[in-house]
């Protein structure tokens, strides 16, 4: 099949950049999109230019590396599927795809398609732990969960830090990946000494860098991990909580 | 013309050590200030975008509680001249005779100022934070997979709605630009006001504002207030639309129907 590629350019932090086309004559429907860039960038580098740089890693769909807007949506038209998972065949024979690096003022582009996401870094330094004894391991069941709970936790915690709820909404927000973060955290009985000092601290430090919810629910459509915006819910819900609580009764519920 | 091997290399390698020149000083993203702790406990919560939507779905669900009462104390207009006179001049004496007239009805006049004041004011400095967020725009046209009209257009209907209740005061509680306006006849006052046709287009266009506004606020207050139980979602899908509808329904009767000559 035949793909015609607009993709943005850019040659460094400040460079200013802009759209490039490519053709690629003999792509197959089997290529995941990556490897469709692999394709052009070695047709790019025969001919003597600059490969495209992106970024990519573990190419199953769980690392969270690739970040690219195809097409106006974060990750492609497919839904919960990553960069590396959406096959050419989900394109049509001839079509125009155009490929943009992820766009907020906390993910500055490096280069082409290459954004810093350290600003998520940041968020998870805040806060984003638990105080846990090294050494051995505890026996396993020695606290226990209950399974809907275990299992919600589990949800949140599918969260790859790709970065696609941030591109994906309009104000920038990065409501989804911190509640996600927080949640797998806060709903566990491991989780609770520092729930709220957690949520205040990483909330305040995401509201730094991005922007705040107005609930379009553009995040959990773009997530790759399909992260529900409940976890957005939950998040508001203990940090409004935090700020009345006084928190050296907070092991009452 | 097409370029030479060695030109496009040529080009290449130039353009390649600019890219590694700014790379090497790249040191991250612009780190913007931490976040203020200092002063009073409420300016401190006042800073935080999750505290700002928080008390804008609180504002907000107030003043659909207000759309909701003052729609079924106005929809007395179509009970008669007597009832909707008479329901008016109740307001004024509401409390009456533990306290003396309009006491209760400036108490929460105030109340509803202060909850637009503080809607409005959270959305303004709420927008701004957004808009920063994103300094450099998408370039190529963005496929939107989750968001709606309403859910987009928020800002506007909001700013329609603020117009609208700016004009309304204007022309039913003070009686601006209706020179057969009376205090106290509040019957005459609306049917003389909604007789004009560009005053009843306008109605209605701001009922309709407002009708998406509500749609798209009372399903995001769920979650700005915290609540995710699975047993509220029927009523958040179904109140958003409900309520929607009842208001669009309810304000627009009043001067489409008066408009168009139907009643009285």
């Amino acid at each position: 099949m035949q793909v015609n590629l607009k993709i943005w350019r850019q040659s460094g932090p400040d460079s200013p950049g802009a759209f490039h086309n490519y053709e690629v004559p003999n792509a197959s429907p089997d290529m995941s999109f990556l490897e469709l860039m692999d394709v052009l960038n070695e047709d790019l580098q025969t001919k003597g230019e600059e490969p495209i740089a992106f970024d990519h890693d573990c190419r199953e769909g769980i690392c969270g590396s690739c970040a690219m807007m195809i097409n106006g949506r974060a990750h492609g038209p497919e839904t919960g599927t990553t960069t590396c998972q959406l096959h050419m065949r989900k394109f049509a024979d001839g079509a125009h795809i155009t490929v943009e690096p992820w766009r907020a003022g906390a993910f500055p582009v490096i280069r082409d398609l290459c954004v810093d996401r350290s600003a998520f870094d940041r968020i998870i330094e805040s806060g984003g732990y638990i105080t846990a004894p090294t050494g051995t391991a505890p026996d396993a069941n020695l606290i226990l969960v209950p399974k809907e709970v275990a299992d919600s936790a589990m949800d949140a915690a599918a969260c790859i830090g790709c970065g696609a709820c941030v591109a994906a909404c309009p104000n920038s927000a990065a409501q989804l990946f911190t509640a996600a973060k927080l949640s797998h955290l806060n709903l566990l009985p491991q989780g609770q000494p520092e729930r709220y000092k957690r949520t205040v601290s990483m909330v305040n430090e995401m509201e730094r860098w991005f922007g705040s919810c107005t609930n379009h629910g553009e995040c959990s459509a773009a997530c790759p991990k399909e992260i529900s915006l409940d976890f957005i819910a939950m998040m508001n819900r203990d940090y409004v909580k935090a700020q009345f609580k006084q928190r050296r009764f907070a092991s009452q519920t | 013309m097409t370029k030479t091997h060695q030109e496009i290399s040529t080009a290449n390698q130039k353009e390649g050590a600019d890219a590694a020149e700014s790379l090497a000083h790249y040191t991250g993203a612009p780190v913007p200030p931490p976040a203020r702790t200092d002063g009073p406990w409420l300016i401190v919560f006042w800073r935080s975008d999750i505290a700002k939507k928080w008390l804008m779905a609180l504002s907000g669900l107030a003043l659909i509680g207000f759309v909701i009462a003052h729609m079924i104390g106005n929809l007395k207009l179509f009970i008669g001249k007597a009832d909707i006179n008479e329901y008016a001049e109740w307001l004024r004496t509401l409390g009456h005779p533990v306290l003396p007239d309009q006491v209760v009805l400036w108490i929460m006049r105030v109340g509803l100022l202060a909850a637009v004041v503080v809607h409005i004011s959270a959305a303004a400095s709420l927008t701004i934070t957004n808009r920063k967020a994103r300094p450099v725009r998408y370039q190529s046209r963005r496929d939107y997979a989750a968001a709606n009209f309403a859910s987009r257009t928020m800002r506007w209907t909001g700013i329609i709605v603020l117009l609208f209740i700016i004009y309304h005061l204007l022309d039913l509680t003070w009686g601006v630009g209706n020179s057969s306006w009376r205090s106290g006849e509040v019957y005459d006052n609306i049917i003389t006001s909604f007789q004009r046709w560009p005053v009843a287009i306008f109605y209605i266009i701001a009922n309709m504002a407002l009708a998406f506004h509500i749609f798209h606020g009372f399903s995001s207050m769920f979650a700005s207030l915290g609540w995710s139980n699975p047993r509220l979602s029927v009523l958040r899908k179904n109140g958003a639309i409900g309520i929607a509808a009842i208001i669009l329904i309810g304000n627009v009767s009043m001067p489409l129907l008066v408009v168009t000559g139907v009643y009285p």
